[in-house]
């Protein structure tokens, strides 16, 4: 049997270094951009549009290469400041400051004279710039209402075994960490790429907080059973069997789910690409922290071994 | 237990059926039932919002005012023959707002038109220099401007005896009062019709200003414009009346008629979206289905079959209701099915355990999917909260795609603790009822350990 319990120093030190490089990014996202996530369109108000250009001539131009040069004539235009993202097949995503779609039809042919190519506005957004702080907040209340939830459920659902409210404290640590490891990516994406976060993101985090606490109540839920069951009188031999036991479950589900997920996010398309990234993302880390995560700290906390929080402190002080 | 397994399966066949029937062609009408809803993101179209300012009314009506302002809304976007227009009212925190989907309509300058039309008409005078400034008078102590919201929708036009059209309308009782004030101020001077800051022009281009040329008190007519001018007009003060402005709060200032969010999204990128979401679906339902077999056998083919009625359910379902598909959507079925499998990996998974505990074939199937259902509801319930905050979410951040896959998660999730329960169960007795499949490869296992006799 896979000792998993044994080894959970190994999977909070994974963790810590994951959480340590997403506060990292954060800041310093925060120095270079003024902003720990690169706000889109929803958040941070302004006009963004995909363009689709179609070069007439087939003289070799990467589509890198492309970029740059729709970089330079936008600083022509007096678009210096304009976040451009690569959307692959001659899509690219702009997000300047508000501007109306007229201005927008103008941009847009004043760039494909430029570049010499047929252009295309196929998406055109444009948002209030004072909604985005609104819009900001009622996100972050989400996540609490759905993390406060969530709380709340499982003490229910766990309300027979002894203190239900650590076991949902445990699972809520767990989503929290998930979620916070996947905006630390996007900030990460975000100061390398170009990669801005919306509504959509938001939604996507939410999903996965759904996602995340559903893997981890399949164990609680095999934990709780092999209690009631006696199967050993050590409360970590039985979390380490009950992680064994619905861990062909775990894989299984999550392996099934990343292949649609994963097909989705190859060749689905530029509008919900990363979307779906935050989804995929979720789907991993919410099955990695379920077996390394809130299982864990149920076995840290019933044993009262805190030191184990902290894997680089010595063993035995 | 056998005769109760062949009903669920007469059951689930007519179910299965009836849903194919609904769906099949998705994309045409037959019978008059209509295919598949599709988001703007998917059939191109635009997207507005808009907040209301609900300053000057009286406080406790606001959701009576809201609703009108969507009824008259949505009669002027039948008037466009946009087909399935989607008119929202939301609420959050006091402040409301309307969101606007125009499917089919690419041109947000002319949708913004149509929405901006509805916004109040002001009546404006000219001031000794020459400027346009609101016509306004006194009721109740309060100074008012004269405006279409003090119309009866009874405006009408008429021929006199010339032949020339005259536009015919009457106030309500606080537009008599202004009306009276103002035009025994005005008398033989002009009245201008503004929409926002720009005055309403003919179609030669000129600004309609009707000179006064009597006192105006609960009835009047306005002479001398085109027949063409004369009707939009009339459509416009009879469909246009809405009672409170309609635009956004730019820094604390509401700025009529300016959109909160506009959106539009070309037909093809929505084709092109179809598309490639289409092949992306097809690739990983067949990746999964491949797995499902490959890993689990016999239950894996089973899962399959009772996955395949969770997909045509669901299709029908979402055409029924109907539910409007979007790119999150679809995202949202892709995680659904996830969920759909999961419950299928739990209870096999289970069975498994139960066969190697040496359970015979029939009793392991039936203490799978007892033991499996709690970890099926408690783990499923956790997304439906999911979805809950997220559908309350979408309302306030102005975006139909946050709904749109919450909505499809959250019945997706629901559909399938019905068909990993009910039909994959049933599909699963009976097969095993019937004895045909006994070999112990085809459920995943070596050998059955100790074959007890089921009963």
């Amino acid at each position: 049997m896979i000792d998993f319990v044994g080894h959970k120093r190994w999977f909070f030190l994974i963790s810590w270094i994951l959480v340590i490089i997403g506060i990292a990014s954060l800041i310093i996202s925060q120095i270079q951009l003024g902003t720990p996530l690169r706000l889109g369109t929803d958040f941070a108000g302004g006009t963004s549009m995909t363009l689709q250009f179609s070069p007439i001539d087939s003289h070799e131009v990467s589509w890198r290469d492309f970029q740059s040069h729709l970089r330079d004539k936008m600083a022509k235009l007096g678009y210096g400041e304009a976040t451009i993202q690569n959307a692959g097949e001659g899509s690219f995503i702009i997000h300047t400051q508000e501007i109306t779609s007229d201005e927008a039809n103008e941009l847009a042919e004043q760039l494909g004279a430029e570049l010499d190519s047929q252009v295309e506005i196929t998406d055109y957004y444009s948002a209030s710039p004072t909604v985005g702080a609104e819009t900001a907040r009622n996100a972050g209340i989400g996540v609490i209402i759905a993390a406060v939830a969530m709380l709340l459920y499982i003490v229910w659902a766990f309300r027979r075994m002894p203190s239900p409210f650590r076991w949902g404290t445990c699972a809520v640590i767990a989503l929290l960490h998930d979620v916070f490891i996947i905006v630390g990516i996007f900030s990460i994406l975000g100061w390398l790429a170009g990669v801005e976060i919306d509504a959509l993101f938001i939604t996507g985090l939410l999903a996965v907080v759904g996602y995340s606490i559903n893997n981890t109540v399949v164990i609680f839920d095999r934990i709780r059973e092999n209690v009631s069951r006696h199967i050993s009188p050590d409360f970590a031999v039985t979390v380490n069997s009950s992680i064994v036991e619905t861990l062909g479950r775990s894989l299984n589900t999550s392996l099934t789910t990343l292949f649609v997920t994963l097909a989705l996010f190859l060749f689905g398309g530029a509008t919900i690409h990363y979307f779906v990234l935050v989804l995929l993302l979720g789907i991993i880390i919410g099955t990695y922290s379920s077996i390394g995560i809130s299982s864990q700290l149920l076995v840290v906390w019933e044993k009262k071994e805190w030191r184990a929080l902290l894997p680089w402190a010595r063993r035995h002080a | 237990m056998k005769r109760r397994s062949v009903y669920l399966l007469i059951f689930i066949l007519a179910l299965f059926g009836f849903a194919l029937w609904s769906i099949v062609p998705l994309d045409r009408n037959v019978l008059g039932r209509e295919g598949l809803r599709l988001g703007l993101d998917l059939a191109g179209g635009s997207y507005l919002v808009y907040q209301a300012n609900l300053s000057g009314i009286e406080p406790g009506t606001e959701d009576q005012i809201m609703d009108g302002v969507k009824g008259v809304i949505e009669r002027r976007i039948n008037v466009l023959g946009v087909t399935e227009p989607v008119v929202e009212i939301q609420n959050q925190g006091g402040e409301y707002s309307v969101a606007i989907q125009l499917p089919g309509i690419a041109d947000i300058e002319k949708a913004k038109e149509t929405i901006g039309l509805f916004t109040v008409l002001e009546f404006r005078e000219q001031d000794a220099t020459g400027n346009w400034t609101p016509a306004t008078g006194t009721v109740n102590n309060q100074t008012l401007t004269l405006s279409s919201r003090y119309f009866k929708e009874n405006t009408s036009i008429r021929v006199d005896q010339y032949g020339k059209p005259l536009l015919v309308f009457e106030w309500d009782e606080t537009g008599a009062q202004l009306s009276e004030q103002i035009t025994t101020r005005l008398l033989h001077k002009p009245l201008a019709i503004f929409l926002g800051d720009e005055p309403l022009r003919g179609q030669d281009g000129h600004i309609i200003a009707p000179t006064v040329q009597a006192v105006i008190i609960d009835k009047g007519q306005i002479e001398r414009l085109s027949l063409a001018d004369a009707t939009e007009l009339k459509d416009l003060l009879n469909a246009g009346r809405i009672p409170v402005p309609l635009g956004s709060y730019v820094n604390g200032e509401f700025e009529s008629s300016v959109p909160l969010y506009e959106r539009t999204v070309d037909a093809t990128l929505g084709a092109d979206s179809i598309h490639k979401s289409l092949t992306a679906v097809e690739i990983g339902i067949a990746l999964l289905l491949l797995f499902m077999i490959l890993y689990y056998r016999l239950p894996g083919l089973v899962a399959c079959l009772s996955l395949g009625v969770y997909g045509v359910v669901l299709l029908a379902i979402f055409k029924l209701i109907p539910v409007t598909l979007t790119l999150p959507g679809v995202a949202g079925f892709i995680l659904s099915l996830g969920m759909a499998v999961d419950a299928n990996v739990l209870i096999f998974e289970r069975m498994k355990e139960e066969l190697r505990g040496g359970r015979s074939l029939a009793a392991a199937v039936e203490a799978g999917f007892n033991r499996a259902w709690t970890a099926i509801r408690d783990s499923n319930i956790t997304t439906f909260i999911a979805c809950i905050v997220l559908f309350w979410l979408g309302g306030t951040l102005g975006a139909f795609m946050v709904r749109g896959f919450a909505l499809t998660l959250f019945i997706g999730v629901a559909l399938s603790m019905f068909t990993a329960i009910t039909v994959t169960r049933t599909f699963l007795r009976l097969i095993i009822g019937s004895q045909v499949i006994t070999n112990p490869a085809a459920y995943g296992i070596t050998s059955f350990p100790t074959v007890r006799k089921a009963k």
